[in-house]
This record gives C-alpha cells, sequence and structure tokens, in this order.
C-alpha cells in the first residue's frame, strides 16, 4: 500500500472553492488544504465539523467566575472579615458590588487564555514546532489542496488537471 | 393592508378595554382619596377601641393607625411612649403580643393601633396634637403619592413606547449614517415603529401640560409651595422651571418628529428617484440627527426621568436611559420583523438578518448592566448620604422589582442569547425579546415609580392598564403605518447587498 497523495496548487481562491467542490463531487479525500489567508466558506465546501471551541471558551469563563467568587469569599469574608472603610464584609452577597470588577475580569481573563491555550493544543501549535509546509508558495499566494490517491493514478491528476489547478504532482508522503 | 388590518383589529381587540380600565381605575382612586384608605385601617383598632372617645377626635385616632402602617419613622414616636406606659396601662393584651417594629406585617398593624388609641388617652392632649400634625403630614404626603399612582402608572407607559418609537429612529439614523449593508431590507419597519413617535410625544406632552398646570405632583419642582421652602430645588429652578421645561420638550420632541418626518419622506422619495440624491440626504439627514439625538436625548434624561428626584443627580443617567430604551427598540424591531416575516411579508429578510438583530439584543443587553451597575456600584461604593438615598429607597421599597429587572434584563438575556444557532431560532428570539421588553418596562417603573408613589406601588389594574392602553396604541400605529408603504425599499443603493445578506 504506498503512500501516495497527489498536491495540487491553485492561485485564485474562487478556482480553488470551485475544485473542493468537483472533488467532493467526484469522492475523492481531501487530506488537507494550506491556503496563504483564510478563504471564506472553505470549511463548508470541505464539509468540516464546525469547531467548539466557543462552547469550551463559555466553560471557561464559569471557572473563572467560580474561581473568582471562592478566592473573594474566602479572604474577605470566611478568613479574616476586617471592617474595610466600614464595607459590610458580613456576607458575600452584602460586600458583592465591590467584587464584582475582579468577578468579570477574571471571568474573561480564563474564558480567553484557555481558550487560545487549547486553540494552540488542538491545532499543535507551540515555539519550535517544525513547519508543516508543503510549499513555500503557500504562505504567499498559491492554494494547495492535498487529495489522498486511491485506484487510478493517472487518471486522478486528468481529474486535477481539468480542474483549471496550474500545478498537479504526485508526492510519496511517509 | 391585510396586515394593516390585523394589527388594526387587534389594537380594536385591547384598547377600549383598557382605556376602560384606566378610567376606572382613576376614577375609584379619586373617590377614595387617603381617607377612604385611613378609613379602611382603622376599621379595625375601632373595633377594639370600644367606646373609647377622649379627647382626639376619631378621625385622629383612625389616622394615627393608617399612619403607623406606612410611615415607619413616625411610628417610631408611639412606639416608645407605649413602652413606658405598658406597666401602668391594661391594655389590650392581644394587641401587645403582636407587638414589633415589622411595620409591614399585617398583624403588626392592627396591634398597633389600639397601643397608639391607649397611648393618646394616656399622655393627654400634647403629645397627641404633636401625634396628629405629624399625622396630618404624613397623610398629605401619602395622599400625594396615591393620587400620583395612575397619573405615574400612565406616564411610565407612556413614555416607555415613546421611548421605543425613538430608539427605533436612533436605530434607524445610526444604520443610515454608518451605511450598514444587512439593514436596509429592515427600514421600512423601523420607519414603521418610528411612526409610533407623533402620537406618542403628544401624549406624553400633554403629561406635562398636566403636570404644569398642577393636576398631578410626579414633579414636585413644580409645586410653588415646595419650592418655597427648598433651597435645594430653589437653586436648580434657573433650570427647572415650568416654561423652560415645556420649551425644552417641544424642542427635542418637535426635532426628533421632523428629523422622523423627514427622513422618511426621503426614504419614500427614493423608492421613485433615478438618482441617489434622497439617499445622501438621508445620509446627511441621520449624521446630523445623531448630533442632536445625544444632545437632547441626555437633557430629556434629565428633565423627564431624573428630576422627578430634584435632590439627586448622577452623571451617566442619560446614557443609562439611552441603553434601556435602545435594547427594548432593537427588540421590537426584531418582533414586529419576525412577525411580518412569519405571515409572509418580508421575502428578504433570512435567519442572517434576525441573528444580526438579535446580537443587538444581547450587546445592548449587556451595555444596559453595564451601566447600570456602574452607576449603582458608584454610589453604593462612595455611600455618599445625598446621592445614596436614591437607591436606599429602591432597594428597601422596591426590592424586587430593582433586582428583579437585573435577572430579566442581564441574566437571562445572557443565557439565552450567547448561543449562536438560538439567535437565529424564532421562538427564542421572541422569548428573550418578551423577557427583555418586561424588564425594560420595570426599569422605567423603578425609575419614575419610587419618587411618585413611593411605597403605595402596585402593579396593578392602573399599570397593568395604561401598559396595554399603550401596547394597543403602539401596535395599532406602528402596523397602520406599516401599510402606508411598501415593505421593501425599492431603489436604496444598499438593497441588493441587504437582500442578499449572509452570515
Amino acid at each position: 500500500m504506498s503512500n501516495k497523495v497527489i498536491h495540487v496548487l491553485y492561485n485564485d481562491d474562487d478556482i480553488l472553492m470551485d475544485a473542493v467542490r468537483k472533488t467532493r463531487a467526484a469522492h475523492h479525500h481531501i487530506e488537507e488544504i494550506y491556503t496563504p489567508f483564510p478563504v471564506h466558506g472553505l470549511d463548508k465546501a470541505m464539509g468540516l465539523a464546525p469547531t467548539r471551541i466557543a462552547i469550551t471558551s463559555f466553560l471557561y469563563g464559569l471557572v473563572g467566575l467560580s474561581v473568582a467568587t471562592t478566592m473573594m469569599w474566602f479572604i474577605m469574608i470566611q478568613d479574616w472579615p476586617q471592617d474595610i472603610g466600614g464595607k459590610p464584609s458580613f456576607s458575600y452577597i452584602q460586600n458583592m458590588p465591590a467584587f464584582v470588577p475582579v468577578m468579570f475580569e477574571m471571568t474573561v481573563f480564563f474564558a480567553a487564555h484557555l481558550m487560545v491555550i487549547t486553540f494552540y493544543m488542538r491545532s499543535k501549535l507551540w515555539p519550535f514546532k517544525q513547519a508543516e509546509n508543503p510549499d513555500v508558495r503557500t504562505t504567499d499566494d498559491h492554494f494547495l489542496m492535498e487529495v489522498a490517491v486511491h485506484g487510478d493514478v493517472d487518471q486522478m491528476v486528468s481529474f486535477f488537471e481539468g480542474t483549471h489547478a496550474v500545478e498537479v504532482k504526485v508526492i510519496e508522503k511517509h | 393592508m391585510v396586515l394593516g388590518l390585523l394589527g388594526i383589529g387587534y389594537s380594536f381587540f385591547t384598547a377600549p378595554k383598557t382605556i376602560e380600565d384606566v378610567e376606572r381605575i382613576e376614577a375609584e382612586n379619586a373617590a377614595h382619596g387617603h381617607h377612604g384608605d385611613a378609613a379602611h385601617h382603622d376599621a379595625a383598632p375601632h373595633a377594639a377601641h370600644g367606646s373609647a372617645t377622649e379627647a382626639t377626635a376619631p378621625s385622629h385616632e383612625g389616622g394615627e393607625a393608617a399612619h403607623d402602617t406606612t410611615h415607619a419613622v413616625a411610628a417610631e414616636a408611639p412606639h416608645e411612649a407605649h413602652d413606658t406606659i405598658q406597666a401602668e396601662a391594661a391594655v389590650a393584651a392581644a394587641g401587645h403580643e403582636g407587638h414589633n417594629n415589622n411595620d409591614g406585617d399585617p398583624h403588626t398593624q392592627e396591634a398597633h393601633a389600639p397601643h397608639a388609641d391607649a397611648h393618646a388617652a394616656h399622655e393627654g392632649h400634647d403629645d397627641a396634637h404633636a401625634a396628629h400634625k405629624e399625622h396630618e403630614e404624613h397623610l398629605k404626603h401619602t395622599l400625594v403619592q396615591l393620587q400620583n399612582k395612575p397619573w405615574s402608572a400612565l406616564y411610565v407607559s407612556a413614555l416607555f413606547f415613546m421611548l421605543i418609537s425613538l430608539g427605533a429612529l436612533a436605530f434607524y439614523a445610526i444604520q443610515n449614517a454608518a451605511s450598514a449593508g444587512w439593514s436596509p431590507v429592515l427600514f421600512r419597519v423601523m420607519e414603521g415603529i418610528s411612526g409610533y413617535l407623533i402620537p406618542g410625544a403628544i401624549i406624553v406632552f400633554l403629561v406635562f401640560i398636566a403636570g404644569a398646570l398642577d393636576m398631578h405632583k410626579i414633579w414636585i419642582w413644580m409645586d410653588k409651595d415646595v419650592v418655597a421652602e427648598d433651597h435645594l430645588i430653589q437653586a436648580k429652578s434657573g433650570f427647572l422651571n415650568k416654561t423652560f421645561f415645556l420649551i425644552r420638550a417641544a424642542i427635542f420632541m418637535g426635532g426628533w418628529i421632523f428629523y422622523r418626518q423627514y427622513s422618511r419622506k426621503n426614504s419614500l422619495a427614493q423608492d421613485e428617484a433615478t438618482d441617489n440624491s434622497y439617499f445622501k440626504k438621508n445620509f446627511k439627514a441621520a449624521a446630523g440627527f445623531l448630533v442632536f439625538f445625544i444632545v437632547s436625548e441626555s437633557m430629556m434624561s434629565w428633565d423627564w426621568i431624573m428630576s422627578v428626584d430634584p435632590h439627586w443627580y448622577s452623571t451617566l443617567f442619560g446614557w443609562y436611559v439611552f441603553a434601556s430604551f435602545v435594547v427594548s427598540a432593537v427588540t421590537v424591531i426584531a418582533m414586529v420583523t419576525l412577525y411580518l416575516k412569519s405571515v409572509g411579508y418580508l421575502e428578504y429578510v433570512n435567519t442572517s438578518h434576525i441573528h444580526d438583530l438579535a446580537k443587538f439584543m444581547f450587546g445592548f443587553s449587556v451595555f444596559w448592566t453595564y451601566l447600570w451597575f456602574s452607576q449603582f456600584m458608584l454610589i453604593w461604593y462612595a455611600d455618599i448620604p445625598e446621592e445614596v438615598t436614591y437607591f436606599k429607597t429602591r432597594i428597601e421599597d422596591f426590592n424586587l422589582p430593582f433586582f428583579g429587572m437585573v435577572v430579566l434584563n442581564f441574566v437571562l438575556p445572557i443565557l439565552i442569547l450567547i448561543n449562536t444557532d438560538f439567535k437565529r431560532l424564532t421562538w427564542v428570539v421572541v422569548l428573550a425579546g418578551t423577557i427583555i421588553l418586561c424588564g425594560h418596562y420595570i426599569d422605567f417603573f423603578n425609575m419614575i415609580m419610587p419618587a411618585t408613589v413611593g411605597k403605595q406601588w402596585f402593579i396593578g389594574a392602573g399599570e397593568i392598564g395604561a401598559l396595554m392602553f399603550f401596547l394597543g396604541l403602539f401596535i395599532f400605529v406602528v402596523f397602520t403605518t406599516l401599510t402606508k408603504a411598501p415593505l421593501l425599499a425599492k431603489r436604496n443603493p444598499l438593497i441588493e447587498e441587504s437582500k442578499h445578506f449572509h452570515y
């Protein structure tokens, strides 16, 4: 079993979108698409599942809110309820308006940072990571579609050449 | 036309019933006045009191009972006096047991009465006279509050719906000035909603005139007797005087109505035009209006809302009022759009338009909360006596409405409308919209009522009747206006983009 893939290069995002639709219609499996900038609607054309990162962010926000509440309840009410400038420290709710700015900021802080970290982890991004760029031109002005080979290679190459590709390459992938 | 008829039918279905409601409640209040109220309160004590007729007239004592129920501070005096006579006088034992400082408890109210009476009997005329005078003052106070009730109910609803229509107009102007590409398919809806501005403003202005003619005391600075004894209001009378107040109101309302009529005219003319000159005129008018609007809106909020508490002031109040009615206006736009869409009158409106409106509802809800909290927290934190009474009366007397509206206006919308998929569902948007509108009615209720009726507040037939009447009138006017022009602006340069708007 060979690990061959076809790299198809395009120089326009509209042509790329067209090609993606044709490829999907012909039931070729798209491994990956490399573009220099976000192409609006590409994920829908590829049929990618929607992201759930907003849901994680919401949950992280709840964590942040709980942390802030617990922390200030313990410090300000439970552990050492001092009278500071006449603020009522008998119960959390009595002094809550003073805690709201912290609660808000902690919620945003947790929601934002943990979501970003989640994004890095899920997309496997970190410093010193080896770049996975199959062709340097895809960061500048070319669009590359990587398709898994199954069946007749020549027939597939001719199919992709028919999609206004500027270049079609068959590559042995390890 | 069918739609207009639906609107007309609906409003006629609602309006007559509620006009009667309003009238009936006003008649009842006028007939009973405070004396009816006092008599009601003193029925129980008199029965307990039996034949004890002292130097004080029966009306005094009865009044005192009423006095106890409503005025915590004044009630202190009889209480304390009562403690001293407790040993020597064998007063009704049943009354004693219930005796505590909990004025809100109906049981206690009854229990107080015999004490107060006994007190008057024992201590003699001096105290009785002092209490009597104090009590007269209190009765006057309560009378004013009760007489204000139907007026305030009317005023809150009238103002609420007029400001919704003003908010829709401001939103419309913003969309025009920003050359928004998504909203032109909704312009006719916004124009329809802002059509209520003319009758709404006239009704609110009539309430002002009634105030200036001393028919009600929503604005106590309009009362000469009050101002004569009040240095703080005297110092403000250069701004807060009837003539200037009415002139300002006329200028603000005139300016808003003028822009509304002008831009509506241009918008209709653009349909038939061969170039874009009317569109450009509307663009310039919108920019000019927004400048006028933000100044007039700010002053409007001082005049019409903040000055019901003429001893209190807050600098971000204008923004706070603005946030409150603009979120209601966006909600109404969304709901009217959904209604028209559901009966098939808005061909080009898709879920993306609804999604955008729902995002505005969400965003402005949070914005409102931000301003509400900023205003509350700054005053709570510093706790300066002359400012903090505003929130003290609200938290003590209006606890449920005051904090309930934060739940309605912030917690529920933020949880319901945070989800992208939910923002595209009709029933979710309508549900959230209903919650937001109820919440912001209560918001305006909380701004006006504590100053005008105080502890006498109640959401009863007068309030609901007025709300239903203005809702009916609002729906009638809005849907009638919607029948006057095609629901899709034809030659708006941005209309094609808006038709194909997709998020």
